[in-house]
């Protein structure tokens, strides 16, 4: 655990918008921020994540509807940035180099599964597409290994720090693939937990599948959706089919799992064997962002949106819930945060929280706004309110 | 010489300026100069045509000498002032509103 204390303690956070990348950073005591960006202006960034053993190594998704896919890293911090793989020079091989941003489904017979179909919005069948990079994920142990969550549905990997790409088929090919539908966002695979006790087990979620694990390091997948409970789909207690908008996890317990559903607030203590509803007494329990605190792992906040038709906060106030109890009992809280006229929302990826002793917790919202707590969500303060819609924030602990 | 001009992101993305000149053998067509532009500036690949079928990315066109060649074939041999350097062939980003 890093001290606050230490003059040289740093925290930079991550911010992904629709029109670019933003990087703030301040010392330990988190009251004063320098901003930079933004950077890859105009593209959209879904998201940007460090390497945890090696903080200057952070990857990003660049992504538009114009140009498609590009994958930036960085490797002194986010001071310069390059499309890996971009510097091979020209010659014979040129035209077979690997390519950053390149993300094909594995066919292949040895490795991959067939292309089938999912489910489109109408229900009718429809081909996987590639469309987007959502999360990256990088290992928890190599630089160089970093996971890729990515519209249409599915897991890449690559071990040579994001120059080349292959996807773990079994998740989309283990059976239930041609079930899989699309949410409102698209059907894209959004988050990415590695547990650090178990290099083997990875757990995902997609919407509007539902969440999956795997406990052969991405082989083979299973579904872990007993107990959530959908009114959208025609069997609510299907295998399959859930809207998951997020899964969080504390580190320290990796076999507990909370997750906030389209609708729901969940929790499950089996690694997402069964889920059980801890919606308690939130003023609703729609929304799209969860996270647990660093160092008490039944400490969990959540941001209620109104509902699935009008994704703005409830009653026009800004306000972070926070369970001190793993749920079911949920406090507002408010100081520093706009209690009137408010409509943004905060969405999937747009939550972190910092490893100082004094908890930090940071997230984003769709009018631009940046808040950062230093003591744990008692209290709020805005570190920018004007960049682009935030698509995600993630946070660096530096020594 | 060919030359090509590229929408300001993807100039942005190639750290190029103005124009990108290149060699193309003949035939100059599409396919062998955007075979060219990203061999000299491999992180535009993907970005122009799509990875697998290397058809045209929807939201882009390909105009030259005040025509619009988008939907020509990609292996028809380009005006004879693109591929003599007179002209330039253009990659433009469709306009379309977007949020």
């Amino acid at each position: 655990m890093l001290s606050k204390g230490v003059i040289m303690t740093q925290v930079r956070i991550l911010v992904g918008t629709r029109k670019g990348a933003f990087i703030l950073t301040s010392d330990g005591k988190r009251e004063k921020w320098e901003v930079n960006g933004p950077l890859f202006t105009g593209w959209e960034i879904y998201h940007l994540k460090g390497s945890p053993v090696d903080p200057n190594r952070i990857y990003a998704s660049q992504t538009s509807s114009w140009f498609g896919q590009v994958i930036q890293r960085s490797n002194d911090g986010g001071k310069t940035w390059e499309a890996p793989g971009g510097d091979i020079k020209p010659g014979p091989e040129a035209m077979q180099r690997p390519a950053s941003n390149r993300f094909v489904y594995d066919t292949s017979e040895s490795t991959g599964r067939p292309m089938t179909t999912h489910q489109f919005y109408d229900g009718k069948p429809h081909p996987w597409e590639f469309k987007r990079v959502w999360h990256l994920e990088p290992s928890l142990t190599d630089p160089d290994t970093v996971y890729a969550g990515v519209e249409d549905a599915a897991i890449f990997k690559s071990t040579d720090g994001a120059t080349s790409w292959h996807e773990l088929a079994g998740l989309r090919g283990h059976g239930t693939g041609p079930q899989w539908q699309p949410g409102a966002g698209g059907m894209c695979l959004h988050t990415i937990i590695l547990d650090p006790s178990d290099p083997r087990r990875i757990y995902i979620a997609i919407s509007a599948a539902g969440a999956f694990r795997t406990d052969d390091g991405g082989v083979t997948w299973k579904p872990i959706n007993r107990g959530l409970h959908s009114q959208y789909i025609p069997n609510p207690t299907a295998e399959v089919g859930h809207c998951v908008h997020h899964v969080a996890m504390n580190p320290t317990r990796p076999g507990v799992l909370f997750m906030q559903k389209h609708w729901d607030v969940m929790r499950s203590d089996n690694a997402g064997e069964q889920w059980h509803e801890i919606s308690g007494n939130l003023p609703t329990d729609f929304g799209f962002v969860i996270d647990v605190h660093a160092h008490e792992p039944e400490t969990v906040y959540v941001v209620p949106i109104k509902s699935d038709g009008e994704h703005f906060v409830h009653d026009a106030k800004l306000r972070v819930y926070r369970s001190k109890t793993g749920g079911n009992e949920w406090e507002p809280l408010t100081k520093g945060l706009p209690q009137m006229n408010c409509y943004v929302n905060v969405l999937r990826d747009a939550m972190a929280v910092d490893k100082l002793d004094s908890c930090g917790v940071y997230f984003g919202t769709t009018g631009g706004q940046v808040y950062a707590s230093a003591d744990a969500g008692d209290s709020w303060n805005a570190i920018v309110h004007d960049l682009p819609a935030v698509l995600s924030v993630e946070v660096q602990t530096l020594p | 010489m060919i030359r090509v001009v590229l929408p300001q992101h993807l100039r942005t993305l190639a750290r190029v300026g103005g124009e990108v000149t290149l060699e193309v053998a003949s035939p100059v067509t599409q396919r062998t100069v955007l075979d060219a532009l990203e061999v000299r500036y491999p992180m535009l690949a993907g970005t122009i045509r799509d990875h697998v079928t290397q058809e045209r990315r929807p939201f882009l066109r390909f105009f030259a000498c005040e025509e619009d060649l988008s939907h020509e074939p990609p292996d028809a041999p380009l005006p004879e002032a693109v591929s003599s350097g007179k002209e330039p062939f253009l990659v433009i980003g469709a306009i379309a509103g977007g949020i």
